[in-house]
């Protein structure tokens, strides 16, 4: 047996002289096959869920694609979509049915700018551009630092472009955060911080109570530069949404880095004071809170008094969402090893400056995706101002519904509607996830 | 912090400031120092008030304050309209942030006497009723035992269903919804065999019906619901204005003053009860403390209650609404002024 074995070994010299060239692997174990096997068709059951959810997917597009694609965009009201509709034909078993997208082109205007006067549409959209760009050296720290003047001067300015008016009305109340910021930079070395600090809080509400108004009116008159006033009942539609959502975010913020401190504080009133605030806004609803600002205090205030309703709503949204975002603020807080606080005091600064230089900026780090998703809560919370009469996008679909020309649409406008706000809400949150991941200095 | 602060200074300041101007004069002579009436309505009723493609305001209740406007101030376009909620609207009343309520509010005894308020009359009378699919082939809500109701929930409507079925010794299954539109929704899909809601409601969802002649409105109308408008209480020439206005309205569709020809009817009438109206005779106007020609003003704006009813709700319209309570006294309905004397 071995020697023919060996024969036959001896008389075909089966031992290859050159390398085989390289082969792709078997279509089975690799690319798109490989990854379907592996994750959709792993087993009998795998496979069946796979098929089935294939399924259920396909029956939902075959339902809703045609509806959406083959929607009417020209026309005049919802009779005038049926009409159109009806001409087409039935065509096929979905033709019956196809979206109205007609509402939003005849109600663009109002969806996107409420009452807001249509000549002076650029107003709200150069506030929205100039918004956008003073945000961005906040939120990608590769843009030149000089940007930030805008940012500063950002809300005062996109409060002038949307509400008009004159032009001193904002200079004048930014000069009172001049008049803080100088008590603070100037009163430090004589008064004491302390003092400093109630001076800083306490000259510009003086200011602005008893200042401001003949301030205004006097420049006013000597130097009349304005734009045409637009009242915050013209307001509606998305630019409300934004307007609230957007001052909603930027108040809340740091006043909820204060509350957190505040809360973390071993002084007892500011301490308790920070508690109570936080546990009473966060233990009641928003929507109540919202009811307040509109019912109570119409009571509470005299007669006749005319507090801007919107005003009213900014204030309320701004406290709900402070009080939570302190919560997260804190546990941000909670999260820093006590080393890191021991450290700045070993460094010999002081309160403030631990703060600002080694604690802060650890626990806002850890508390992005929290505070985001509470913006992102928050801006989402807006449309309950239409329990309170305001028009928010959802107040205007009951508004065009009850116009007899578009009595009957629903979807369409829930649609829009939902895919505007998702739209603001994913790029948030991925933005978040942009800085979570630019950010991350912990130890892989 | 300080921005938050300086909000609320801000609310400080404008409620010292309204408190201020609150204080001299009653709602006329704030009305005539603003220079444009506060005027609340819904924030979305079919027919009754709605913002069209333009954004203004159009509707029967929107014809009211429009007619009060031009009554006082002179000018229809002169009303700042401020939308309510069933919930907001009695206290943006009661708190002046609207000096004339006008959003299809039943006059109740409660509404009137409890929560301080003056209904200055009736502009519209409605009624409960009962809508159900043609094919079910029911003509009287007598013949309704049995039958899932769709109803929304929290209003008077409820307790009138359950006292009507209960008085007739029906029995009914309700089907709670929360907003007219998703009740519209429920029907259309047949989670309920019947909708019930005002008659003047069931008349504007069946319109936006693909296909309205498949749906009935039964007869029956089985509760009171007269809509008015409503002020406060205690500022007694405020209310007589509202309801000398509304009046006007309904005395210049009864003498045949429209707004085509209250121009010249004044002057060329022989009528002296017109005359009186529209101010070429007497001095009904300087009573009130308006211009003599209020009530002119007040009909040209959207022209006399008949106009308004039909340019809004009436039969013309895809509403389509018959006068039946709300013609005039003489045409067997419920529309009755004093005299103007």
């Amino acid at each position: 047996m071995s020697e023919l074995h060996s024969e036959t070994a001896l008389d075909t010299a089966y031992v290859r002289t050159e390398m085989l060239p390289e082969q792709t692997p078997p279509v089975t174990v690799s690319g798109p096959i490989k990854w379907a096997r592996e994750n959709l068709f792993s087993s009998v059951w795998n496979a069946l869920m796979t098929i089935i959810s294939i399924y259920v997917i396909y029956v939902v597009l075959v339902a809703i694609l045609p509806w959406m694609l083959n929607g009417i965009w020209d026309a005049g009201s919802l009779n005038e979509c049926r009409e159109i509709r009806d001409a087409r034909g039935g065509s096929g078993e979905h033709g019956h049915d196809v979206a109205c997208w007609a509402v939003l082109v005849d109600r663009w205007d109002q969806l996107m700018f409420g009452f807001y006067p249509s000549d002076l549409y650029w107003r709200p959209i150069l506030a929205l551009v100039l918004f956008l760009t003073a945000i961005a050296p906040v939120l990608y720290d590769s843009l030149p630092r000089k940007m930030l003047i805008l940012t500063v001067l950002m809300p005062f300015l996109c409060f002038w472009l949307l509400w008009g008016g004159s032009i001193w009305t904002p200079i004048v109340v930014a000069l009172g955060f001049v008049l803080g910021w100088a008590v603070v930079k100037f009163g430090e070395g004589t008064l004491g911080s302390m003092l400093a600090t109630i001076g800083a809080i306490l000259v510009p509400i003086l200011f602005w109570m008893y200042l401001t108004g003949p301030l205004i009116s006097g420049l006013h008159s000597i130097l009349p530069i304005g734009i045409q006033s637009v009242e915050s009942r013209a307001f509606g539609g998305f630019l409300l949404a934004f307007v609230i959502g957007a001052s909603g975010i930027i108040l809340s913020m740091p006043l909820g880095v204060i509350l957190a401190l505040g809360r973390q504080s071993d002084l007892f009133i500011i301490n308790k004071c920070s508690v109570i605030f936080i546990e009473v806004i966060r233990g009641v609803p928003l929507i109540v809170w919202l009811f307040t600002a509109q019912l109570l205090l119409g009571y509470f205030l005299p007669p006749g008094s005319n507090f801007d309703l919107m005003v009213r709503v900014i204030i309320m949204v701004t406290l709900f969402s402070s009080a939570y975002i302190a919560e997260v603020i804190r546990g941000g807080l909670a999260a820093l090893p006590r080393g890191q606080y021991e450290g700045a005091d070993s460094l010999g600064l002081n309160y403030w400056q631990s703060m600002q230089l080694i604690i802060l900026p650890q626990a806002l780090k850890i508390s992005i995706p929290g505070i985001v998703s509470s913006f992102i809560g928050l801006f989402k919370d807006t449309v309950l101002v239409v329990f309170i009469g305001l028009f928010d996008p959802i107040g205007f679909s009951n508004a065009i519904r009850a116009d007899t020309d578009w009595n009957g649409i629903y979807w369409e406008l829930f649609i829009f509607i939902g895919l505007c706000f998702f739209i603001c809400c994913f790029g948030m949150s991925r933005y978040s996830q942009y800085l979570e991941r630019k950010l991350a200095t912990d130890h892989r | 912090m300080k921005k938050s602060v300086f909000l609320g200074t801000l609310a400080i300041a404008g409620a010292v400031a309204g408190y201020a101007s609150a204080q001299d004069g009653g709602t006329l002579a704030q009305v005539q120092e603003r220079g444009t009436l506060n005027c609340g309505v819904t924030t979305g009723l079919t027919g009754f008030a709605a913002p069209d493609a333009n954004g203004e305001w159009q509707g029967f209740d929107v014809g009211v304050c429009r007619a009060v406007a031009a009554a006082v101030l002179g000018d229809p376009s002169a009303v700042e309209f401020v939308p309510t909620t069933g919930q907001t609207r009695f206290t943006a009343l009661a708190s002046g942030e609207i000096d004339l309520l006008a959003r299809n509010t039943t006059w109740t005894f409660s509404r009137d006497v409890d929560l301080a308020f003056e209904f200055v009359g009736v502009n519209y009378y409605d009624g409960q009723g009962f809508m159900v699919p043609r094919e079910l082939g029911v003509s009287s809500a007598l013949e309704l035992d049995g039958a899932t109701v769709c109803i929304q929930t929290g209003t008077t409507t409820e307790l009138n269903l359950a006292d009507f079925f209960s008085s007739n010794n029906m029995s009914y299954e309700p089907v709670p919804i929360e907003t007219n539109a998703e009740a519209q929704q429920q029907y259309l899909a047949g989670a309920c065999d019947v909708y019930t809601t005002d008659a003047s409601g069931l008349a504007a969802t069946r319109a936006t019906f693909e296909d309205p002649t498949a749906h009935v409105v039964l007869p029956e109308i089985v509760s009171k619901e007269p809509l008015g408008p409503l002020v406060r209480h205690g500022d007694n020439e405020w209310g007589d204005i509202v309801r000398w206005t509304l009046n006007a309205l309904i005395s210049a569709e009864e003498l045949g003053v429209t707004s085509a020809n209250v121009g010249e009817i004044g002057s060329s009438t022989e009528n002296p009860e017109i005359r009186r109206l529209l101010g070429t005779e007497g001095e009904l106007g300087a009573m009130l403390g308006l211009e003599a020609d209020w009530a002119a003003n007040a009909i040209a704006a959207g022209g006399n209650y008949g106009e308004l009813f039909e340019g809004n709700i009436g039969e013309a319209t895809p509403i389509g609404l018959a006068r039946g309570l709300n013609a005039q006294w003489t045409d067997g309905g419920l529309l009755y002024s004093p005299p103007f004397r």
